[in-house]
């Protein structure tokens, strides 16, 4: 509806059947800006306890008592993919910390592009900490971009390394068990985090701490104590609560034998 | 460091992009062509940077004698074999990956060893399932009888008398339970997904630079 007056109005050459998502994105901008812009006019916003992102300083805590090292690894995707910059996100602040308490921090890598950003990430957070003499370059490496010989070279390292924390962030597929299976069998803390449905109750199952999928993109934000990153957690929220009234107004006009609602979605009835 | 330029470009790129998902003009499709295909390139030049970070560690770990160095060897071993028998091997015309020692080497060494690893997972999922299934709480009880229902349910052994209605009742924990779950995790997915796509183009969150606010 709002396309079709766009099209008369503007002549903008519109996609077909993009309308819904375009709607919602645009009330999903909007509510991303005005809780940014609550934030920089000193707004403080209340978020839920996370365990897996409490357990992260515990965790990093672990391995320098023990002198071990902390394994990190951002998933099986490249860098393109959403899930694999939210990992590396998280990498950041891991590696602040890590710098801070003078702990190694190994990140083994799928993607040569992905090991490129790993290191520059790790290194400015060693930097940031005024640590970068204690910055190893060759502790972010590039394994291979096989699944199964990724696994292997990873498995290697855990067994090998013995690493007190293991973090497991970014999209998986079948070599998430494999891994945190190994992980739990040196005794490792492991902290996971993915929004692969399929590999979530792997990871509930073998691993410490699960980020169960839109917690993985929170991460980053609720490590940073920061209101302006924190704000967007808030438009996340109004977007469940949008959908929510969705779903419901959705159901209600559904049940009560109308199909208009599904059509105005573009769904198909 | 000055990050400007690079949020510029995740700026501009990113709505871009963005609108291509929407608008329907053929320049911006191109654009959108054009940036997926400089990434090929990109991620065909990394490679470059990956092999080096590979041989770097693995000369390191050969010259300081290192725990395991000896696989250290085999890393290089396999590395020289499929590059001289992929690019400078040639039988009657068969060259690459069509040369039959390289085909050789991927189909005897590469495609078992990559199978031995996946076929591990069977014995770490009874491990693990063993773990899961012990009955130590109220959410860990029903775990366990929904997944013997849902195992029962899927192989056809116990058929006949009161289990007639076992793959139905599977079928139901599949359909409903399970997938409302899944759809709710997948819808915060999905928003947590535009949420850091946005931030990024934005430039509200930088890490990504390497530069944080913390």
């Amino acid at each position: 509806m709002i396309f079709n007056f766009l099209n008369l109005m503007f002549q903008i050459q519109i996609k077909e059947g993009t309308g819904p998502v375009f709607f919602v994105l645009v009330l999903f901008v909007a509510a991303l800006f005005f809780f940014l812009d609550k934030a920089r006019k000193g707004a403080t916003f209340k978020i839920r306890k996370i365990a897996g992102l409490d357990a992260v300083n515990e965790a990093i805590g672990r391995a320098t008592e023990m002198g071990k090292s902390i394994l990190y690894t951002t998933g099986l995707e490249t860098a393109s993919h959403i899930a694999t910059i939210a990992s590396l996100t998280i990498l950041s602040r891991v590696a602040k910390r890590a710098a801070r308490y003078g702990t190694r921090l190994q990140v083994p890598s799928f993607d040569p592009i992905v090991m490129s950003l790993s290191q520059e990430i790790v290194r400015e957070s060693y930097l940031e900490e005024g640590m970068v003499d204690s910055f190893k370059g060759d502790d972010i490496f590039y394994l291979t971009q096989e699944q199964f010989a990724y696994t292997a070279a990873v498995e290697g390292v855990l067994v090998r390394e013995k690493p007190a924390t293991v973090f497991l962030m970014g999209y998986f597929y079948a070599e998430s068990l494999l891994l945190a299976e190994t992980g739990n069998s040196i005794g490792a803390i492991q902290i996971a985090g993915t929004d692969a449905v399929t590999q979530l109750p792997f990871f509930i199952v073998s691993c410490d701490y699960t980020l169960i999928g839109e917690e993985l993109y929170a991460a980053s934000a609720y490590l940073s104590e920061d209101s302006n990153i924190i704000s967007s957690l808030k438009a996340q929220d109004f977007g469940k609560a949008l959908l929510w009234i969705f779903l419901l107004l959705g159901s209600i006009v559904t049940f009560a034998g109308s199909t208009k609602f599904l059509s105005l979605l573009g769904a198909s009835t | 460091m000055n990050n400007r330029g690079p949020l510029l470009i995740a700026f501009v790129c990113g709505m871009l992009m963005m609108a291509e998902s929407f608008l329907d003009y053929s320049w911006l499709n191109s654009f959108a062509e054009w940036v997926q295909k400089y990434y090929i390139i990109i991620a065909a030049f990394a490679i470059v940077l990956g092999v080096a970070s590979l041989f770097k560690l693995h000369l390191a770990k050969l010259k300081r004698k290192e725990d395991g160095w000896r696989y250290s060897l085999v890393v290089f071993f396999g590395f020289f074999a499929m590059i001289i028998t992929g690019f400078f091997m040639n039988d009657d015309g068969l060259v690459g990956t069509k040369h039959p020692w390289n085909a050789w080497l991927y189909n005897n060494v590469q495609l078992p060893l990559g199978a031995t690893m996946f076929s591990l997972l069977a014995f770490f999922i009874a491990s693990a399932a063993y773990r899961a299934f012990r009955a130590r709480s109220l959410e860990a009880t029903l775990l366990l009888v929904a997944a013997c229902l849902v195992m029962l349910g899927q192989v056809p052994i116990l058929t006949g008398g009161i289990f007639d209605n076992l793959p139905e009742i599977k079928q139901w924990i599949l359909d409903i339970p399970n997938m409302a779950s899944k759809r709710a995790i997948m819808i915060g997915v999905g928003l947590g997904m535009m949420s850091t796509a946005l931030k990024i183009i934005f430039g509200i969150e930088k890490t990504y630079l390497g530069g944080s606010e913390e």
